[in-house]
């Protein structure tokens, strides 16, 4: 390809960027106990809710930021980040779709997200998330009268004390790690899935997360619960506007499944990436974990990492049940200077329990990424059985692809597998393509789609689009 | 630190005993005692310490050997049974009554670090270090504190050394534990060739430590292939780092044979700085017992055109502990290799444990590299075949452990090494099946 061609194509701007001008109830920047009590109460929470918060914040003060990811960057300053920001109209919020603020509607066009008829179409229920606050829920009826509960956390926290008290923190525990801690000192929203016995959720649910306003952290908290025997299809998808700072957003989702139950969650997350010189873009800090309570029960993650400046990410499984099963299918592409550290970890604690984790790694400009996962086969989980493949790319000679594989191995009749490749596109392929009239930059984008097969197979049809569509944004010019 | 206060104790002591020395060794010993006081010994929260505990090390109060006596039944029984060029070392120190040091062919120098030391310690004090300084880990600090005994080793140009070199370390049981600090120091100048066995065995009931560094350099076009077969006695405790620089065209083939000892620690690291250059890991363990056996290798890619293979595999029963960190890391600009990992563990027992950590660090685009990594057990298939050609259980568990065994093994040239393990993996198998009568039989079944 034409070098100035593929230059420009490089400098191309991030086509989800721009800022939405909502008026927003912001608090200044700083945090202390103060600030949480203020997010409590904004929340409306009960006292219990407020002292778990204050519990995690004193934890968090005595924590250090982990140092050992693949990953470089400045320290963050906690204190310069503003933890709450809601749109303004906190009183009265919109019943249906037609009482959204119409700018916030334009939002979701530019965004390519037509909430109408991505609902009305797909039957998909959305509880979009714009600034930490939900503002809008569709199919709420059509959930209720399945008994799904699906709404904001908290929401959650106030109409179902009971559940957030059983189930919030007993995956992720409010120690677990640095960002989980300050988590759960301020997390302002996120949502909430609990899907009854014996139930299947008639419609994929989906949430939107969007950062919007300046100088805000995001700090979502998930919460999804599958009683004996349900099941329920999770998306949750994310852009971001451009801005100049770095954004921190540190994410906490729990997945908890009984006997029989399966969650399955998706995740297309193209955050602000940051310049061409790594200037800005989104800091992804995120703890994901589903717990496999129950016996026969599963969980699957699937992701398409496109965006963000920096990933840290390893959403797990810890395999309780009997014949539980964990999957993790990943595409993670940096360009730029994209920084990636992502992977998973398969905790195999109960007896033939099983997990798969196929992970495609794409590296392109001066990008670097690691797979870093680790599988633990317990005493106690006999037969269990893992198979990991973890596969990169490297397209230029300025990237960087690296492989950590963690394999503890504690039962002798558990079989473990993992394999790991690295390497370019061939020469022979491109040749192949190009010698049948194919251009070399859709032969690239359909080579790299067959490397990522495995993995968008397993993404909800409307979702598998999209990420094709997103890989081929995010490589455009990368190759030469 | 009570514990690294015991070890810098013994190197005072030590000290006060020696002659003068030159001052460079002086400097680098006091250099490696402050990096070991300010490093003390590693912990489970060092990353790459994360599953080997070495708390047996540094809570041990070892003394320093006096002499290299040794009953020299003993040492023949065993000493390998091998056509070789040999030097010997008891718990740390030359004995010239059990070396061979005989019929050296020319271009060959061949001789215990002392002596180098006192011929000419210019040209040791150049080489010596240069690979494994301070920096590497606490072990290698101490090692350069205590630095006085080892082997230097020394090919001429073009030389190829028909018989093996057999570098043999002997484990003394007594009533103190001791500990030695041996560098291997070996240069193979252009076009060199040689086999160098590197042997730790000792008196059954020894319970020493070992903190072995070897530096290996090979220059344009050199050949070496280095085994190191430890058989140290089963309350040993081994610690070794062999680092080896490769220049153009330069082969190394490592075979790491684990048996012996109850904590062994192996760090294995090539440097390949030239283009054409091809190194080999071959690695095997066997644990049985409480043993913990760890071995980390990285094959660093620092120029084009450069190639490594590795092939590592444990055998883990009762309560053994195996870890495997393999690192293959790539440079920015080293284009066109090809790195290959392949890493295979048998868990015998429901308590032994084995941790892998297969790696890969990549910042070139035009490279093949790969890795695999898989634990399992016996296949139940396997042996239900061998059944139905009325092998017993038993039997068919043992054939198939060793045909584990064997994919490495069947690489090794030296036929009395590759049968001795495999021997010595037959014998310790829980099935402890005849495996010589079976050869019998099947070789007078092919005779009918």
């Amino acid at each position: 390809m034409a070098s100035q061609e593929m230059e420009e194509l490089v400098r191309r701007d991030y086509k989800e960027g721009f800022v939405t001008d909502i008026e927003s109830d912001t608090l200044p920047p700083g945090l202390d106990e103060g600030v949480i009590a203020f997010i409590s109460n904004k929340k409306g929470e009960p006292a219990w809710m407020l002292e778990w918060r204050l519990d995690a914040y004193r934890k968090w003060l005595k924590m250090t930021p982990p140092s050992w990811a693949h990953l470089d960057y400045p320290p963050i300053d906690y204190q310069s980040i503003s933890y709450f920001s809601a749109p303004k109209r906190d009183e009265d919020r919109p019943q249906s779709l037609d009482e959204v603020d119409p700018k916030l509607l334009e939002t979701y066009e530019k965004l390519g997200i037509p909430l109408h008829e991505r609902a009305a179409l797909a039957g998909v229920a959305v509880d979009a998330v714009f600034d930490s606050v939900s503002v809008a829920t569709t199919f709420k009826k059509q959930l209720g009268e399945a008994g799904v509960i699906f709404c904001s956390i908290s929401e959650a926290i106030r109409d179902y004390p009971e559940l957030i008290k059983q189930y919030l923190g007993t995956v992720v525990p409010v120690t677990d790690n640095y960002f989980a801690a300050l988590n759960s000192a301020v997390f302002t929203d996120g949502s909430f899935v609990f899907v009854p016995k014996g139930v299947t959720c008639p419609m994929e649910l989906s949430t939107y997360f969007r950062i919007n306003a300046a100088n805000t952290g995001q700090f979502e908290r998930t919460l999804i619960i599958c009683e004996e025997g349900a099941q329920v299809s999770y998306l949750e998808g994310c852009t971001a506007p451009m801005r100049d700072e770095n954004q921190l957003h540190a994410a906490v989702v729990e997945l908890v499944t009984l006997d029989d139950a399966y969650i399955k969650y998706s995740t297309v997350q193209n955050w602000y990436p940051g310049d061409e010189d790594g200037k800005g873009g989104i800091y992804n800090f995120v703890t994901k974990r589903g717990d496999c309570r129950g016996d026969r029960s599963r969980i699957s993650w699937t992701q398409v990492e496109t965006g963000s400046a920096i990933t840290w990410k390893y959403p797990s499984c810890v395999l309780r049940g009997k014949d539980s099963i964990g999957e993790f299918y990943s595409v993670a592409v940096t360009n730029g200077r994209q920084q990636a550290d992502t992977g998973t970890k398969m905790i195999h604690i109960g007896e033939g329990t099983r997990s798969s984790i196929i992970s495609k790694g794409i590296s392109a400009g001066r990008s670097n990424q690691s797979y870093r996962g680790l599988v633990k086969i317990g005493p106690r989980a006999k037969g269990a059985r893992n198979f990991t493949q973890c596969d990169s790319l490297l397209i230029g000679d300025t990237c960087g692809a690296h492989t950590f594989p963690y394999q503890e191995i504690g039962n002798s009749t558990a079989t473990v597998e993992h394999e790991a490749t690295t390497s370019k596109i061939g020469e022979d392929q491109l040749f192949y393509c190009q010698s049948r009239g194919i251009s070399e930059e859709d032969a690239v984008s359909m080579i790299v789609n067959g490397f990522c097969k495995d993995v968008f197979q397993e993404l909800p049809m409307e979702f598998a689009v999209e990420a094709e569509a997103l890989l081929s944004v995010t490589l455009e010019g990368a190759v030469g | 630190m009570s514990d690294v206060q015991t070890f810098l104790d013994r190197l005072l002591e030590r000290n006060a005993q020696r002659e003068p020395e030159p001052t460079w060794i002086a400097a680098r010993r006091q250099a490696g005692a402050a990096r070991f006081e300010a490093l003390g010994f590693p912990t489970r929260r060092d990353e790459a310490w994360k599953y080997t505990d070495v708390r047996a090390i540094a809570r041990g109060d070892f003394a320093l050997a006096a002499d290299a006596e040794f009953s020299p039944a003993t040492a023949a029984a065993l000493t390998l049974p091998i056509d070789a060029h040999r030097l010997t070392f008891v718990d740390g120190i030359f004995s010239a009554a059990l070396s061979q040091l005989e019929g050296l062919p020319s271009g060959v120098a061949l001789l215990p670090l002392s002596r180098a030391l006192e011929e000419n310690h210019e040209t040791v004090g150049g080489p010596l270090g240069r690979l494994t300084g301070v920096e590497f880990s606490p072990f290698s600090a101490l090692n350069t504190a205590f630095t006085e005994e080892g082997a230097v080793l020394r090919l001429a140009p073009g030389t190829v050394v028909e018989k093996p070199i057999v570098l043999q370390f002997l484990s003394r049981a007594g009533e103190q534990p001791v500990m030695s600090h041996p560098r291997i120091l070996i240069e193979a100048a252009g076009r060199s060739q040689a086999t160098v066995i590197e042997h730790h065995i000792g008196e059954e009931s020894a319970a020493n430590f070992t903190n072995l560094v070897a530096e290996v350099m090979l220059d344009r076009g050199a050949i070496l292939t280095h085994y190191k077969l430890q058989e140290a006695p089963l309350a040993d405790l081994h610690v070794a780092s062999i680092h080896v620089e490769q220049g153009r065209d330069s082969t190394y083939t490592s075979f790491n044979l684990n048996l012996g000892g109850s904590l062994v620690r192996t760090d294995l690291i090539s440097e390949l700085n030239g283009q054409g250059a091809t190194a080999n890991f071959y690695g095997l363990f066997y644990g049985q017992g409480r043993q913990h056996v760890d071995s980390h290798t990285l094959a660093n890619h620092n120029a084009p055109n450069t190639y490594s293979n590795e092939n590592y595999k444990g055998i883990l029963d009762d309560r053994a502990h195996g870890v495997f960190n393999g690192k293959i890391m790539v440079k920015r600009d080293s284009q066109k290799i090809e790195g290959y990992q392949s890493n295979a563990n048998l868990l015998l027992s429901d308590r032994a444990q084995i941790d892998a950590k297969p790696e890969l660090e990549i910042y070139a685009d035009d490279v093949k590299c790969s890795h695999g990594s898989t634990t399992g057990q016996l296949d139940e298939e396997a042996i239900f075949a061998l059944r139905t050609r009325g092998i017993d259980r038993q039997t068919a568990r043992g054939l198939l452990t060793l045909a584990f065994a064997g994919e490495v093994l069947e690489e090794v040239s030296l036929d009395t090494i590759s049968e001795r393990v495999e021997l010595a993996v037959a014998g310790k198998l829980p099935e402890r099946f005849n495996l010589a009568g079976l050869v019998e039989t099947a070789v007078a079944l092919d005779d009918e």
